[in-house]
């Protein structure tokens, strides 16, 4: 589903990815775990599109298209999903709005008719209670004034609304109590599904207690060092980044 | 819009009687001759069969107007305008108006389409079919009467000359003077269409009452003249809706609006001003030098003004309340979205007099492309203003780096225990925002207008539900092109 190919990527010329190779079929969930400044984020910006982000060599395809041609928003028609580390604050914008903008513009991308309110506040409602978010939340505008869990909690939802193909989770654990912890790894693993695949970008090894992935890389110094199964988090977590890079070095 | 639209058609009918008085020998013309000058302010008066102190009036207005020039304070590059060189009076020629939906520009139609009007308004709106006019004739009667059972009068203002002369003597330019200012004195001159409303003592007026206004070349009058009159515990809600065709030349709009809340009254004005802009050069586009001011004479009465201004190469225009009244309120909220070569300098006036008023300003300016928008805002507290308070809040959102946002505030007070708070911001769209709108599948420009509606909100609110969802529309067409 997604092949990355030699990935090279700068940012105000200053090459942050060196080479990467990844590649993640429908289904299955990867971690890529690593230190900061290893160029994590960066992989995800790349990904999803965001202006900025130099590609200087290498390529990506998502279901065999060249995904680097496209918009961001065609990307996310396509069915590309980024769970932002920091979800932005919009004022004056509601988030039932917004979500309901967001999901009409991805219907009408894929040549759906869009919902209107009724149909959409049902679809809204059943998904918020799953992840145990109140009406009272919904009608705040985005973002704005919410805690970090509800930021969040919130990028979950429209996760779980949008129902994406490729989700990527930048640092989603950041700033998570234990609590919000469970409830965000619920709401991942209720979306698991044949066809959807995940790509998890942490830096701890405790999301992946509770989201347990396929495959486990450690991408450092711009470039995945190491790949291994679900055990590879736990030896990290013991030995610490220090030794793993120091043994690919 | 129906009504004015009716009120035209009126006029072009009963033009072959009043030609005796003009000067115009062609009887198949519409219009009087260019220029301005005593004879065209008495034609018009004659068209219009009015009462000789009206005329009157008119030309001392004229000849007041003769003595003044154009204002040049307001942050605006204003070309040159010839006076001489343009129509004061012209009613529609029907013979040369497009028959059908098929002969009307179609980029004009496909605003109105994005605006969500009705095709039969649309029709109504292009001038279009002479027999949806006469339809509407029958809808304005119908609305007339449900009126008039609740004692309100709403017509043209010319129409109110001849009915309800003592009414309109008595108000008509006690807001406004005719002395005022430039424009004002000019459209006191030759002002041809606008409306009239009364509202009598303890009313609340049944519905919202709503004008669509139209500049068209051949057309409407772009000097209208608008009173409305709200008498001890009555209240009023008036919307007014302007559009105009895409021409390559620049038109000229001087409008006034004069409102009068007495005791324990309270109107609610509301305009969703989308006059062409001009193209993307910055080509045509309507000229907007509007003055609009209500005065709070009643204790505890209150004007609230809500604009939002998208329209006009270049506005020039502060709705203002004069708040005479103990306890009365003034409000003005206010959206106006510049872009491409449109400039805006637009505000209000608070001026306080009587004890314990209170008046509060909201004002959003949003700028992009080339445009320069400017909030000008006076507030005034006056020796008798005890206790009186003022909030103003300002923002600014700026889209790109080549336009600018402009904040100018008057504050003056001669009464101590007046309190004035004045809280002004300026920000970008920033890239972030943008971002995370489009990795949710949302499309630039869809995202622009999403955010800066968001920017908007507490004027929006403000809007009557019907005038919002065009409103808002209109906050992403008006925007268009003015990312990437």
């Amino acid at each position: 589903m997604l092949e990355i190919r030699d990935l090279h990527a700068s940012v105000e010329g200053q090459a942050i990815l060196n080479g990467v190779d990844l590649s993640v079929g429908p289904g299955e969930v990867h971690a890529v775990m690593g230190p900061n400044g290893s160029g994590k984020s960066t992989l995800s910006y790349v990904l999803s599109g965001r202006e900025g982000y130099a590609v200087d060599r290498g390529e990506v395809l998502y279901d065999g298209r060249d995904l680097l041609e496209l918009e961001p928003e065609e990307r996310a028609a396509a069915g590309l999903f980024l769970a932002f580390q920091y979800p932005v604050e919009i004022p004056g914008v509601g988030t039932m709005t917004f979500l309901r903008t967001a999901l009409n513009a991805l219907r009408r991308g894929r040549g759906e008719d869009e919902l209107d309110a009724m149909q959409f506040l049902r679809v809204v409602r059943q998904k918020a209670r799953a992840l145990g978010i109140g009406d009272d939340m919904l009608k705040r505008a985005l973002n704005v004034g919410f805690s970090g869990g509800e930021k969040k909690r919130n990028e979950m939802l429209q996760l779980a609304i949008l129902e994406p193909r490729l989700a990527i989770l930048d640092e989603t654990d950041s700033g998570l109590d234990i609590d919000a912890l469970k409830v965000v790894a619920e709401g991942v693993n209720a979306l698991r599904s044949p066809d959807r695949a995940m790509l998890i970008i942490t830096h701890y090894q405790r999301l992946l207690d509770h989201i347990v992935p396929d495959r486990v890389h450690v991408l450092a110094k711009g470039r995945i060092l190491r790949s291994g199964g679900s055990e590879l988090a736990l030896e990290l977590e013991e030995k610490g980044y220090g030794e793993i890079m120091g043994e690919a070095a | 819009m129906s009504r004015v639209a009716a009120e035209t058609v009126e006029q072009v009918r009963s033009l072959g009687d009043r030609y005796k008085y003009g000067f115009v020998t062609d009887i198949e013309s519409e219009q009087a001759p260019k220029g301005l000058n005593e004879d065209i302010v008495r034609f018009i008066s004659a068209i219009k069969d009015e009462p000789e102190w009206l005329l009157e009036w008119r030309l001392e207005a004229f000849r007041h107007w003769q003595t003044m020039t154009e204002p040049n304070w307001a942050k605006l590059g204003i070309p040159m305008i010839d006076y001489q060189d343009a129509y004061y009076y012209s009613a529609p020629k029907q013979k040369e108006g497009p028959k059908s939906l098929d002969e009307v520009d179609p980029e004009l139609l496909a605003t109105y389409d994005k605006l969500g009007i009705p095709l039969r308004e649309q029709e109504m709106l292009a001038g279009v079919a002479v027999d949806a006019v006469f339809d509407s004739v029958s809808v304005a009667t119908t609305f007339k009467a449900k009126l008039e059972e609740h004692g309100v009068i709403f017509c043209p203002i010319s129409e109110a000359v001849q009915n309800h002369p003592e009414l309109v003597r008595k108000y008509l330019g006690s807001v406004v003077p005719y002395t005022d200012n430039f424009f004002a004195t000019l459209n006191s001159a030759v002002f041809t269409d606008g409306s009239f409303v009364f509202v009598p003592k303890g009313v609340r007026c049944p519905m919202e009452l709503s004008t669509y206004f139209r500049i068209n070349a051949a057309n409407t009058g772009q000097f209208e003249r608008t009173l409305i009159i709200a008498e001890d515990s009555s209240y009023v809600s008036y919307l007014e809706g302007c559009t105009a065709p895409m021409r390559d030349e620049h038109q000229l709009h001087a409008a006034v609006v004069e409102l009068v809340a007495l005791d324990d009254a309270e109107i609610k004005y509301s305009t969703v001003q989308n006059w062409y802009p001009g193209d993307e050069n910055g080509v045509g586009g309507i000229f907007n030098f509007v003055t609009k001011r209500g005065a709070c004479i009643g204790a505890r009465s209150k004007i609230s003004w809500t604009q939002v201004e998208t329209g006009s190469a270049i506005t020039w225009k502060y709705p203002s309340c004069m708040l005479h009244g103990a306890d009365s309120v003034g409000e003005f909220y206010s959206i106006a979205i510049t872009n491409n070569y449109q400039q805006a300098d637009t505000g209000t006036k608070m001026v306080h007099m009587g004890p314990r008023s209170r008046s509060r300003v909201i004002s959003k300016g949003i700028s992009a492309g080339r445009a320069s928008n400017a909030y000008r805002g006076l507030v005034k507290m006056l020796p008798g203003a005890a206790s009186a308070r003022n909030y103003t809040q300002c923002d600014s959102l700026l889209i790109g780096s080549k336009c600018g946002a402009h904040t100018f505030p008057y504050i003056e007070s001669q009464n101590r225990s007046a309190r004035v708070e004045h809280e002004a911001t300026t920000s970008k769209i920033d890239d972030d925002q943008l971002f995370y709108c489009r990795q949710r599948g949302i499309g630039e420009e869809e995202a622009v207008a999403l955010i800066v509606n968001g920017f908007c909100r507490e004027v929006l609110q403000q809007l009557p539900m019907e005038f919002a969802v065009e409103a808002q529309k209109l906050v992403g067409i008006s925007l268009e092109g003015s990312v990437g």
